[in-house]
């Protein structure tokens, strides 16, 4: 049994009020994720990337229970959570915790930097003193004086580590980290992605890493999945998924990673067309509409899951 | 890879000559920014690089007059057609402001009301513009379009709240594409892009840049991007420029022992994946005490004496390409 198991999970917005949906004849709601499974083992991570707007920190807020699903399961330490009780929820989210894609944003700004670092043991009761801020400031490397700072006083940087001292406050379970280095210097994110490696290997927290930083997913994740439309197009060990891409849309988001190099002058992939919505999904594969390699089925037959040894992709010709 | 004629010089719009600012802190001045002369040429997109907290964000609000209330310009000016931006009045403010220089943040958030909808927001950016509420309306979906929002109608009548990350920055993209100004400043704008759109805001911005010619100040973290996008780059340390160069000479031949080390940091670089990823020991100095001599000395492999006893001046390395490190003093290379 794996830490977190997901099956089929389904999350719905709403798109427009009731009555305005009626009248225009459409739906209200729309389907953000749509169908994804998936599992994370105790001491794993698994980096979750793709199109922006396709369902990732949707994901993100349900696994959390800010965000209801619709149908689908959540297994998560072998307990249903879908259907957790407020009781079990108050546990639960001191077994889980999230560092937030934005980094200012998420520090309630009339808190000092010392009580927003212990904010959440003292939602749990716990006592946390001064020497706790000490402690938790000085493991992710900001120094004593920082303390008595507020959020409009750091950085972007600075406001980053605050948010990865907040999520490691409670020894969790579970990290769910969104965009954790996004805005941050290359030293800097390397020493919270060293930070997260090391607290890994002491504590074995699993962790699920959103983000549009493929260096940063080749690096430190075990497996990765590969999200367009609000569905998986592929998944597997980091490794193999880089070496041989199977789905044409994790090969043009792989070769759009540029290298620091002004004469590089790689050659990527530029999709063509529209982005689709997931209002409108495209009939048959989501991704046909764009895809470089499409052929004439595709715009009529939904591809499946198709497993493959340790991986497995969403495509009807697979590179 | 820019094709711009690389010995030729252009003009400049922006001139900023020893600017100094100091945050006023509880625990006294804080000396954000030290001396920092960088001229930004006309039609060039320049990227400015350096370790999170050296004063990228402040350089870039104070060329679009955003400094917070504890900031004071003590030192230096901002020189743009005549104006000095570094002591402009708010009223002078509001005039350049979303005409001529426009801003789009790090923090989508920033620049977005969360209580107005998208589409109202994108109306009233284009209040000087004389035209109807209807053109004023297919403007903003066209720029939606350009931005590649899908469903771009529709979105006019949203909440920012219920946009996903990256939908929210390109509405802010499209927002300050608007308004056609002669420079953009874009602090970090594609942060919370996946890599394909990514490269999509930067194909976006050298389309602009070319079509209006406008100049183009691109703050990011990653060096890939701005090795793509950048005509010139400049490099922060500690409130100070340490480097400054064309792409080219900054990435080829980095002179600064900072800029040699962040690069290295880069796992863009590093062909073997791994989980030990290469930092630069240390910290950034205290800024409300800044060193004497060198900002990096502390954390710099070649440090001798004379790096502590005196400031670098920023030596010439090439044409149109310097550092401020004694190493590249070629009186030393003489001794
Ligand atoms: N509160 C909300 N109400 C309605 N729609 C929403 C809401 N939040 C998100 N959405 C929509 O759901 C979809 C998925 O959004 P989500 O934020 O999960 O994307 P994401 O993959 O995290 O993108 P990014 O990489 O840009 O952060 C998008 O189409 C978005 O517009
Ligand atoms: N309003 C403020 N009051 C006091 N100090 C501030 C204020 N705003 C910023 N600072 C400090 O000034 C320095 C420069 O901050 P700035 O935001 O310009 O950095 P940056 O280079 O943009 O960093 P990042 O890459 O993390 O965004 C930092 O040390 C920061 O803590
Ligand atoms: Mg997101
Ligand atoms: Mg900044």
């Amino acid at each position: 049994m794996s830490l977190l198991e997901v099956e089929d999970l389904r999350i719905r917005y709403p798109r427009m009020g009731r009555l305005r949906a009626a009248l225009k004849g459409e739906p209200h709601g729309f389907e953000a994720v749509a169908g994804v499974s998936f599992e994370i083992e105790a001491g794993q991570t698994l980096g979750l990337v793709g199109e922006s707007g396709s369902g990732k920190s949707t994901i993100a807020r349900t696994l959390l229970g800010l965000k209801e699903a619709a149908s689908g399961s959540i297994r998560f330490d072998g307990q249903e959570i879908t259907s957790a009780s407020a009781r079990d929820w108050a546990r639960l989210r001191r077994e889980m915790s999230m560092m937030w894609q934005d980094p200012v944003g998420s520090l309630s700004p009339r808190l000092k930097v010392s009580s927003l670092v212990t904010e959440p043991l003292r939602i749990h009761g716990q006592k946390a003193g001064r020497d706790e801020a000490t402690r938790l400031l000085g493991l992710v490397g900001l120094p004593a004086e920082f303390a008595g700072r507020y959020p409009h006083q750091l950085s972007g940087g600075q406001a980053r580590r605050v948010g990865v001292a907040r999520a490691l406050a409670l020894d969790p379970k579970l990290l769910v980290a969104d965009e954790p280095t996004a805005g941050l210097d290359m030293s800097v994110q390397g020493e919270v992605l060293n930070l997260l490696n090391e607290v890994q290997k002491r504590t074995g927290v699993a962790i699920l890493v959103i983000t549009h930083n493929l260096n940063l997913v080749r690096h430190i994740t075990d497996r990765m999945a590969i999200m367009y439309l609000g569905r998986f197009v592929e998944q597997g060990p980091t490794e193999q998924v880089f070496g041989h891409p199977r789905h044409p849309y994790t090969e043009a988001l792989l070769s759009a990673n540029p290298e620091p190099d002004p004469d590089s002058g790689r050659a990527r992939i530029r999709l063509s067309g529209e982005v689709p919505s997931p209002v409108n999904r495209p009939s048959g594969c989501d991704f046909h509409p764009r895809c470089p390699h499409a052929q004439s089925d595709c715009p009529r037959i939904v591809p499946d899951w198709t497993v493959e040894g340790e991986r497995g992709y969403r495509c009807l010709h697979p590179l | 890879m820019p094709e711009t004629n690389e010995t030729a010089q252009p003009e400049t719009l922006v001139s900023v000559r020893d600017l100094s600012l100091d945050f006023d802190t509880l625990s006294g001045p804080l000396h954000a920014l030290r001396n920092v002369t960088l001229a930004l040429p006309k039609g060039r997109i320049t990227g400015l690089v350096g370790e999170s907290g050296c004063g990228k964000s402040t350089l870039a609000y104070s060329l679009i007059g955003l400094l917070p209330g504890n900031a004071s310009i003590v030192g230096g000016e901002i020189a743009m057609d005549g104006l000095d931006l570094a002591h402009l009045r708010a009223s002078e403010w509001r005039k350049l402001r979303g005409t001529r220089i426009a801003m789009i943040f790090q923090d989508p958030m920033t620049s977005l009301n969360p209580v107005t909808t998208v589409g109202q927001q994108m109306l009233d950016i284009q209040y000087r513009d004389r035209s109807s509420r209807a053109e004023k309306r297919a403007k903003a979906v066209e720029f939606l379009e350009q931005v590649q929002i899908p469903d771009p109608e529709s979105k006019l009548d949203v909440y920012p709240h219920q946009l996903s990350g990256g939908m929210r920055q390109r509405v802010c993209i499209a927002m300050a594409l608007l308004t056609q100004p002669d420079l953009l400043i874009a602090d970090e704008p594609t942060t919370a892009l996946d890599a394909t759109l990514e490269m999509q805001i930067v194909d976006l911005l050298k389309e602009l840049q070319g079509k209006f010619g406008c100049s183009v100040l691109f703050v990011s973290h990653h060096l890939g991007t701005v090795a793509e996008l950048c005509d010139d780059v400049a490099v922060m340390y500690a409130g100070e420029v340490v480097e400054r160069g064309t792409a080219r000479q900054i990435f080829h031949d980095p002179a600064h022992p900072y800029t040699q080390a962040l690069f290295e940091c880069d796992p863009g670089r590093i062909r073997e994946a791994t989980r030990e990823l290469p930092t630069i020991p240390g910290t950034l100095p205290d800024l409300r005490r800044p060193p004497r001599g060198c900002a990096f000395r502390a954390r710099c492999p070649h440090a001798w004496p004379r790096c502590a006893d005196e400031h670098p001046p920023l030596y010439l390395r090439d044409e149109g390409h310097d550092a401020r490190c004694h190493l590249l003093d070629e009186t030393e290379a003489v001794a």
